[in-house]
């Protein structure tokens, strides 16, 4: 008797799915959109962009970015892959929607406990690249480390660790 | 801190892309510390839930106030870049509320210059504090 086996997801869903749930993710958050950060995924790899912009300058003599949109863009990179870290496994079961990220009380993302930046080169005026580690996640507390660099992937111009406050989920129903 | 002296201190700061972009204005300054000021925005909204300004705008604020206690010290430079620099977030801004913070030089040396930081808002506890080491 031949056996039916469940089909996998057609890629071009699974994609979708993800993809739609990290836009909700990223979208729903003003300061992220004023930056102009942007997040490329492979699989559950996210790599925050901040594409160079005349704003982001903090010293025009040099000319360098801002220290403070340095350490704001590692932060973004860091929450985000944490807050991606915990809704995951929900995402890929199909308990997390997109459609579920547009109300901002469904899942809270992550408080910011402290955030310790260490500024290794000038940031140049170009794109800038992060992509964070979750160092440990426990049920209350989170330890992120996050890389930032600019053109060559070696070559940190900035590094940071933050700890985050997990918060309770509430979810509808 | 004469007023001509405070005019062209915050010229230099409106001056700073980014500073402007937040809208971040020197409120007051002396030898080795600084004072400055940063109006609420929803743009910079972290947290879409309670539209508390994102954590980042807070480190630009501190940092910039930072930096800014360090160029006012008589013994550094006319310029300085943050080494490295730990905010801790106590708790969050009050949406609608400008936030001010203060910054002073707890140590100088010829290389380096130890700073620490605070911030408030209309409220009297703190909403972050700042410990960072610069070039000086």
């Amino acid at each position: 008797m031949p056996v039916d086996f469940p089909r996998p997801e057609p890629v071009q869903i699974v994609k979708q799915r993800r993809d739609a749930t990290l836009n909700a993710l990223v979208g729903r958050v003003p300061y992220i959109r004023t930056l102009g950060i942007v997040f490329e995924r492979r699989g559950d790899e996210l790599t925050a962009i901040l594409p160079f912009n005349e704003k982001l300058i903090g010293n025009p003599m040099l000319p360098a970015l801002h220290g403070g949109a340095t350490a704001g863009f590692l932060e973004v990179a860091a929450v985000i892959e944490l807050t991606w870290s915990i809704i995951w496994d929900d995402v890929e079961a199909g308990r997390v929607t997109p459609e579920d990220l547009a109300d901002p009380e469904a899942i809270r993302m992550p408080k910011t406990v402290d955030f310790t930046i260490d500024y290794l080169r000038s940031g140049l005026p170009r794109d800038s690249y992060a992509r964070a580690r979750v160092n440990r996640m426990g049920r209350r507390y989170a330890s992120v480390h996050v890389e930032g660099w600019q053109d060559n992937r070696d070559r940190l111009f900035a590094q940071a660790t933050g700890h985050f406050v997990m918060q309770a989920p509430r979810r509808k129903g | 801190m004469s007023d001509s002296s405070l005019e062209n201190a915050r010229a230099l700061i409106a001056a700073l892309p980014y500073a402007h972009a937040l809208g971040l204005v020197l409120t007051d300054f002396g030898e080795g510390w600084a004072e400055m000021e940063m109006p609420y925005s929803a743009d910079l909204a972290g947290d879409p839930a309670t539209g508390v300004m994102h954590g980042g705008t807070v480190s630009a604020l501190l940092d910039t106030t930072c930096g800014a206690a360090v160029m006012s010290h008589p013994e550094t430079g006319p310029t300085t870049a943050t080494l490295d620099l730990r905010i801790d977030y106590m708790r969050p801004a009050v949406p609608g509320q400008t936030i001010r913070a203060r910054a002073e030089c707890v140590h100088v040396t010829r290389s380096i210059a130890f700073v620490r930081a605070t911030t408030r808002d209309e409220r009297d506890d703190p909403i972050a504090m700042a410990t960072g080491a610069f070039t000086s």
